[in-house]
């Protein structure tokens, strides 16, 4: 079979896969399709939070980043599992305790205001569709790049299976198909990076791998810093960054993960607060599979990509450069006219003549190591399922949002448990349709909105969520101006550079050199400070609220997730 | 973030409803701070591992290998040993949490 052929049978098979599960687990309460009823055992739910977290960006687009900035990509690896102890500490006990199902109950409960709770909800709904129309997008490529479908096409297929599962199975449909999806992903990731590092360095485990020796006998690091430095780029173990930014970075993505409701919605489906702590560590287990062999891929990848293309003749190049030069992502420009591929960094004194897109090294890696075909094939199907289970549990929280936090909590109280369903079914499948609709007409802005979701998680969810744990004074007026504060800081600083300078966007002109990836850091702390100082003018909570308080900080007593009249 | 419980709670509130996981209000705030000294340490080891080993200390530690691979130390902080560590605190802590929930009477049926 060729590529093509193969590419369409395992992703056909894995469709049909999740399809499979999805019929097999419809949900048929409000509290089947919010939490999964709270009966997902620990391990699976941790596999399923995996899939949840792990996106299109991890798959596609990780490893290549991560090759293009060497250490600096550490940000990304110890942001986007730090955040897990984060979780696991401050967090999911507690919430699970709580025993409601989403963000915006927790603060519009625990502060006693609805104000707090719909800034919550319009909150939860952006970061959400932020991250949505990425995975849209990324489904539509790895569709057109392999099944050579338009990208139209290609994002209405995946609609199409997301519809299927999200809106009839729920929280409950969404968390057994991410198991499978799950299976699918680490395995379609892990098979052509045991391949590369036992073609590179002759060792199995990709992790172990990235501190191989090649077959001259140099480390794989070592020769890859040589290359490095002969080509004038930055050295790959050092990077460029500086320290500061790196360090506010990786804080903004490790409290802006512990802080996103897709999330922590997960840890509301398992039975019991222990169940919860555990879970979380089987979570980073998974998560950590991959994300130990992302920097292998890269290191693998980069040195595969230089020693390749550097200095050779451009028609002597093989098939995967042409493919992947139509799609626009690889470009070659012969400033010199020499017929030579000049692949060289800033700290060069020739001209850099090629341009090689972040997602390409992923996707193209097998072809660029000579792989089979079915593991080609594989990669594909791996890139849906990682953007697909992501989708699917954004949506959820979108739709949970409209129909829960809205609807139910809200404007109609009234509304009948059967109609709170068919609500949140209905938002699910509008939900779906927008997601859609922004992964055909993606907005150009798509990067630098990620940045914005992970900053306003920080500065806004996780300060209020922790103190409105660890502090039985913590009071209205405390949360919403300390949340306000840090939004207001967080979203101004954002905007301001990525929107309205973007020329001035360089560490110049940022604030103690912190870019406005790392700010969202500083906004949760000016949120604790904020919170902290305006609390004391105001009396503490009802006796009831702290009540509340000290119930959920003991495990002790925590039923099924469900509705509590205070 | 206050770690102890305040004082604002009024007597008949507390006469009203049953205390958190029937315990006594001293036996609820000595569980309350064990959990928050076996937090600090832990979190203190998250950022040590991260903040310390992986972005602050990556270029001293960088003089090392690991144990004889090609690993400089500080890198693999930062891309894989911080993860590993990551993993250790979050199922020490469930275990040490599992443990004094016991020793409590406040674990779950």
């Amino acid at each position: 079979m060729d590529v093509q052929a193969w590419t369409f049978t395992l992703v056909a098979l894995s469709f049909a896969l999740y399809i499979g599960v999805a019929v097999w687990s419809r949900a048929g309460s409000t509290s089947e399709f919010y939490v999964a009823g709270g009966g997902v055992p620990p391990l699976a739910n941790g596999m399923a939070t995996a899939a949840d977290w792990m996106s299109a960006a991890s798959f596609i687009s990780m490893a290549g980043a991560i090759s293009f900035l060497g250490y600096d990509g550490s940000v990304y690896l110890m942001g986007w599992t730090g955040g897990y102890v984060l979780l696991a500490l401050l967090l999911a006990p507690y919430l699970r305790k709580f025993g409601k199902f989403t963000i915006p109950d927790f603060v519009g409960d625990r502060y006693e205001s609805s104000t707090a709770r719909i800034v919550a909800v319009v909150c939860a709904i952006f970061v959400s569709f932020t991250y949505v129309s990425g995975q849209m997008q990324g489904v539509g490529i790895v569709l057109s790049r392999f099944l050579e479908v338009n990208t139209t096409t290609g994002v209405i297929i995946g609609m199409g299976i997301v519809f299927f599962y999200a809106v009839l199975g729920g929280m409950k449909g969404i968390t057994y198909t991410q198991v499978a999806q799950y299976c699918v992903l680490i395995f379609a990731y892990l098979v052509p990076a045991i391949f590369l590092s036992i073609q590179m360095v002759d060792t199995p485990l990709p992790q172990f791998g990235l501190g191989g020796t090649l077959a001259d006998g140099t480390p794989l690091l070592e020769k890859l810093n040589g290359l490095h430095q002969d080509l004038g780029f930055a050295s790959y173990t050092d990077g460029s960054k500086t320290m500061t930014d790196v360090l506010f970075i990786t804080a903004a993505l490790m409290v802006g993960t512990a802080g996103l409701p897709h999330v922590i919605v997960r840890f509301y489906t398992v039975p019991k607060v222990r169940d919860a702590r555990k879970s979380v560590g089987w979570a980073l287990i998974f998560i950590a599979l991959l994300y130990t062999a992302a920097p292998a891929v890269a290191a693998f990848s980069r040195t595969n990509l230089l020693m390749t293309v550097s200095n050779q003749p451009y028609k002597e190049m093989p098939e995967w450069f042409s493919k992947w030069e139509s799609t626009g992502l690889l470009k070659f420009e012969d400033h010199n006219q020499d017929g030579l591929i000049q692949y060289v960094g800033a700290g060069s004194a020739l001209e850099n003549e090629l341009t090689v897109h972040k997602d390409i090294m992923v996707l193209a890696n097998p072809e660029i190591a000579g792989l089979p075909g079915w593991v080609v094939g594989l990669v594909a199907a791996g890139g849906l399922a990682a953007a697909l289970s992501t989708a699917a549990g954004l949506l959820l929280v979108v739709s949970t949002a409209v129909s829960h936090d809205l609807l139910k909590r809200s404007f109609r109280p009234s509304i009948s448990e059967k109609g709170e369903l068919l609500a949140a079914r209905i938002s699910a499948g509008v939900a779906v349709c927008i997601a859609g609709w922004f992964g055909i007409h993606p907005p150009g802005f798509v990067a630098e909105v990620v940045a914005f979701a992970f900053g306003l998680a920080a500065s806004s969810f996780f300060p209020v969520l922790v103190m409105g744990i660890f502090s039985t004074r913590m009071n209205r007026v405390g949360a919403i101006s300390g949340m306000v504060c840090g939004i207001v800081f967080t979203a101004g600083y954002i905007l301001w550079f990525k929107f309205l300078h973007p020329e001035l966007s360089n560490p110049e002109h940022w604030w103690w050199g912190i870019s406005p990836e790392g700010i969202g850091t500083l906004g949760m702390l000016l949120n604790f400070f904020v919170a902290g100082a305006v609390h004391q003018l105001a009396p503490p909570p009802s006796p009831a609220i702290q009540q509340l308080v000290e119930d959920i900080r003991v495990p002790k007593g925590s039923g099924p997730a469900h509705e509590i009249e205070l | 973030m206050n770690p102890v419980p305040p004082p604002t709670e009024s007597p008949q509130h507390s006469q009203a409803r049953p205390p958190a996981g029937g315990l006594s209000k001293n036996r609820r705030a000595e569980y309350w701070r064990r959990n928050l000294r076996l937090l600090s340490v832990l979190l203190a080891i998250w950022a040590a591992v991260s903040f310390g080993c992986g972005v602050l200390l990556h270029n001293w530690l960088d003089q090392w290998k690991l144990l004889g691979s090609g690993f400089p130390l500080g890198f693999w902080f930062a891309q894989q040993g911080s993860m590993l560590v990551f993993i250790g605190i979050v199922f020490y802590y469930a275990r040490k949490m599992n443990r004094l929930d016991r020793e409590f009477g406040v674990e779950e049926d």
